[in-house]
């Protein structure tokens, strides 16, 4: 294991199964047919665009497979994908476009 | 064609999600490979995709745990990646809202991005379905995709484990998830909760316990939302004195 303890990924696949799962059922279980407050809905429309590419940002300055050293390659890469699915609109072409220029940074590193 | 029976309602909602296997099924596969990699069984991978069922929150959770972070701020941050899917509810809510709560706790576990997305549009194009066939549809588009994710996990797990760290695998996971967003900046509020969320996440990392993700996903929540509010008032104000001047 790198750095966590059978333990601890079961508290996690516990945890979030759970906290998923009540995040999911909260509204159609509990709220029934009554409106969302306005505010709160305006909120939870960004969550996934701010917190998934949050999470990528760092991953793709400091690229972990050289290290945590900026890489221009990888840089190109990642903008090549993001672009690709930003101008198809569509999340395969983007994941193809991932794949391909993988495969490049995977021959360029020999 | 218009949906008659509520069998027909649950096949109808099958072959609408054919397509998206060919986006879970990568996406399972790599979680499958990645979890083998941070050292995870094929029983513990499997678990995961089972119990967790949620493609961005297992993947930022297996980011978070080999990079020590407590398992607190793991579970938080691997829990605000899926708030999205709080949205859904609530929007299905006036749709499902009417059904035995034995279905409605088993919609709530299939509440993913391809299930809301195909069955969302469905329901605003059909108001006549009734809730009966509004369930069996949304059932129909996991009928695929569910067994598809779970397999997916299971086979990348049982190949990960042979692939070389030389390959640097690592770097496939923010790919995958910038493939994901490309597609999700539908309006200028959305880009700005995604600008926001990077400036200020890139300073953030110097923050202790990976506590940066987490401040930075509510900046961009917030400035999305302000964004929203702004554009808005902006498009009302131009109507406005528009009309004024007809």
């Amino acid at each position: 294991m790198n750095g966590f303890t059978p333990l601890s990924l079961w508290i996690i696949i516990i945890g979030l199964a759970l906290g998923s799962f009540g995040l999911r059922f909260a509204f159609i279980g509990f709220m029934g047919g009554r409106a969302m407050p306005a505010w709160l809905m305006r909120h939870l429309r960004y969550t996934a665009v701010a917190i998934i590419p949050a999470l990528v940002a760092p991953l793709v300055i400091w690229p972990a497979p050289t290290g945590g050293e900026t890489s221009l390659p990888h840089l190109a890469v990642a903008a090549l994908t993001f672009a690709v699915g930003y101008l198809t609109r569509n999340v395969l072409w983007a994941l193809l476009a991932g794949a391909g220029g993988f495969l490049a940074l995977f021959f360029l590193a020999g | 064609m218009a949906i008659t029976t509520t069998k027909s309602a649950f096949w109808k909602g099958l072959r609408d999600s054919v397509p998206f296997l060919l986006v879970s099924g990568p996406f399972g596969l790599l979680f499958g490979v990645l979890a083998a990699e941070a050292g995870l069984n094929v029983l513990e991978a499997w678990t995961f995709s089972m119990a967790v069922f949620a493609g961005s929150a297992q993947f930022t959770a297996l980011q978070l745990l080999q990079e020590n972070t407590p398992l607190l701020i793991v579970l938080v941050s691997a829990l605000a990646v899926n708030l999205r899917v709080a949205m859904y509810s609530a929007s299905l809510t006036p749709y499902l809202g009417d059904a035995p709560l034995w279905q409605r706790a088993c919609a709530a576990y299939l509440t993913v991005d391809q299930s809301y997305a195909l069955s969302i549009v469905k329901f605003e194009d059909e108001p006549q379905m009734t809730t009966p066939q509004r369930m069996a549809y949304f059932f129909g588009t996991n009928g695929v995709v569910a067994p598809g994710w779970m397999i997916a996990t299971v086979t990348g797990a049982l190949v990960g484990a042979q692939i070389p760290d030389s390959w640097g695998l690592d770097f496939v996971l923010p790919l995958a998830f910038l493939a994901m967003t490309g597609p999700m900046l539908r309006t200028p509020a959305h880009m700005v909760a995604c600008f926001v969320a990077i400036a200020t996440a890139l300073p953030a990392t110097l923050l202790p316990y990976n506590l940066g993700l987490i401040v930075a996903g509510v900046a961009g929540m917030m400035a999305g939302a302000q964004a929203e509010l702004w554009f808005e008032r902006a498009s009302a104000r131009r109507n406005a004195s528009q009309e004024t001047r007809q």
